[in-house]
């Protein structure tokens, strides 16, 4: 159990990023947080990962406080962020250090397997798509076996076609441990496909504004009227959130391709 | 000074397609070809001026007699003994100079403490021509081997410095925290991220480095030596030989040429993951 207790962040310069934001987070739960620029999303995420402090509040996972960097925790950013020197098999083993060799190389080779990458095992980062480069991050993060994976907008640098396939290939590698995620996102489409739980949080200062349920089952069909139901209840309360006139909200938008913030 | 350093998440798989055209690949052998073309006709020329009587080749003497005057000391053993007291005078003081910048540039990247001391006062040595050392240096070290090592270190030691800090200090955040996340120690987070993200930087300060190490040995030999390859050039212009300055200024080219592709190599495994490394050569 991941447990966030009103966790707060004021940054030096007096900006007050996040205020008060408590949650419950079960084990194999995959929690998608979504909010508009500026709620805090980010600065919750470093917080949860051990990167940055927050100023108050505490997270506890399996009643270990969590203040910095913890092996059960792994963290995926919106770059790939791979090691340009390393082979790409080098930069998913990057967290393996301590393992002998030899079962090193057999976990990296699983790895390598289970992304689609065996081919690429040798290559050097430069020479992978941008699609690809996130497999291989995620295969680095998810190597090691944490008990929690963070995703700071994964897949927001990617055009929408290998989005959408890399939120199908990341269910389907959550689905081999069932580690809890916690996914920080601006779209809403992704929050819906992946999510138990939806967090939507408001801007200055970022607190958590609504929680909304996802009781879809998995996988979750993009076209069903089901999604596009739970897809509008997201926008409404995102819409809320900022203070925006829900009358005059457009009810096409609500049934567009993904929304960006 | 955050100078990202992103990945460059191209598309780039497919790209080397189309075999070279064999117009591609007489281009390829004709560009050093076309290089050459300058220097050895202009060398050639001369040897016919030369040769037809035209000049009497005393001043500028043509290529034929340079090697002639080349493969002479080379006989005498005294090629050899000049290129090694030379090269003995480079090794020392490029040792010295990477040496010292290396370590007080690494200081003062990582720690901006050391930086805010160290740095305005190795700015302001900086500004000094570093010849203007010479008469203290020899005052100091003596006429001999010291003062010219000191003055060849001094050469190496601030491209060193500066490229060192620079590197150290654009190493990209990004990436020191994908270090941070998987908790790495001081230690491993210096040899496993931070050394191999300076290392182009370094390699490139280093030939930098080098190259100044060159110009200084030929002043540092200028200021009085009884032996060396800038001796054979103070010989040739007191005893008015230019065959023997001109081989001495050939090797000096070989020399310098061989050990920055000493260099280039020696680093080149180190560095393949680099897109840039074959187009690099060239630098310094």
């Amino acid at each position: 159990m991941l447990i966030l207790d009103r966790l707060g962040k004021i940054y030096p310069n007096g900006v007050n990023a996040l205020e008060r934001f408590s949650a419950e987070i079960r084990l194999g739960e995959i929690v998608a947080i979504i909010g508009g620029s500026g709620c805090g999303k980010s600065t919750l995420l470093r917080a949860v990962a051990g990167l940055d402090r927050a100023t108050s509040g505490a997270v506890t996972l399996d009643d270990i406080s969590i203040a910095a960097p913890h092996a059960k925790i792994g963290i995926i950013f919106q770059e790939p962020r791979l090691l340009p020197w390393l082979s790409v098999a080098d930069n998913i083993g990057f967290g393996l250090q301590d393992a002998p060799a030899n079962v090193r190389r057999e976990k990296v080779a699983r790895a390598l397997a289970r992304v689609g990458l065996a081919d690429k095992a040798n290559a050097w980062p430069r020479e992978l798509s941008g699609g690809q480069a996130q497999r291989v991050a995620i295969a680095r993060a998810l190597v090691p076996q944490p008990e929690v994976l963070l995703l700071d907008e994964p897949f927001s640098a990617l055009d929408a076609f290998t989005r959408r396939d890399l939120q199908d290939h990341l269910l389907d590698l959550w689905a081999d441990t069932r580690p809890t995620l916690v996914l920080v996102t601006h779209d809403v489409d992704e929050a819906v496909v992946l999510a138990d739980r939806v967090l939507v949080m408001r801007p200055r200062p970022g607190r958590l504004f609504e929680e909304i349920k996802v009781n879809l089952a998995r996988p979750r069909d993009r076209q069903s009227p089901h999604f596009d139901n739970f897809k509008r209840r997201v926008l409404t309360a995102l819409d809320r959130s900022l203070d925006r006139n829900l009358a005059d909200a457009d009810p096409k938008t609500t049934t567009g391709e993904a929304m960006w913030w | 000074m955050a100078m990202t350093v992103d990945l460059p998440a191209l598309e780039r798989t497919d790209a080397i397609a189309a075999p070279p055209a064999p117009a591609g690949r007489l281009r390829r052998l004709a560009r050093p070809a076309l290089g050459l073309l300058l220097p050895v006709g202009l060398a050639l020329a001369w040897e016919i001026i030369v040769w037809l009587g035209f000049s009497s080749g005393r001043l500028v003497p043509p290529p034929s007699k340079i090697f002639a005057t080349l493969v002479e000391l080379a006989k005498s053993g005294e090629l050899l003994r000049h290129i090694v007291a030379t090269l003995t005078r480079v090794a020392a003081g490029f040792g010295f100079g990477v040496a010292a910048g290396t370590l007080l540039g690494a200081i003062s990247g990582y720690w901006a403490l050391a930086r805010r001391l160290l740095d305005p006062t190795v700015q302001a040595l900086r500004a000094i021509p570093s010849l203007a050392w010479v008469p203290l240096f020899i005052l100091w070290l003596g006429i001999f081997e010291t003062s010219k090592i000191a003055l060849i270190a001094i050469g190496v030691f601030f491209p060193v410095y500066l490229g060192v800090m620079g590197a150290v200090l654009s190493v990209d955040r990004k990436i020191v925290e994908v270090g941070r996340t998987f908790r790495l120690s001081g230690p491993a987070m210096i040899r496993r991220i931070l050394l191999p993200a300076v290392l182009p930087a370094y390699v490139v300060a280093l030939r930098v480095g080098l190259g100044l190490g060159w110009m200084f040995v030929v002043a540092a030999e200028l200021m009085g030596a009884s032996e060396g390859l800038g001796y054979l050039l103070l010989d040739g212009q007191q005893l008015g030989k230019p065959a023997q300055i001109l081989a001495a200024i050939v090797i000096f080219a070989i020399l310098g040429k061989t050990t920055d592709w000493l260099i280039e190599i020696g680093f080149a495994p180190l560095l393949r993951w680099q897109d840039a490394f074959g187009r690099q050569s060239g630098a310094a």
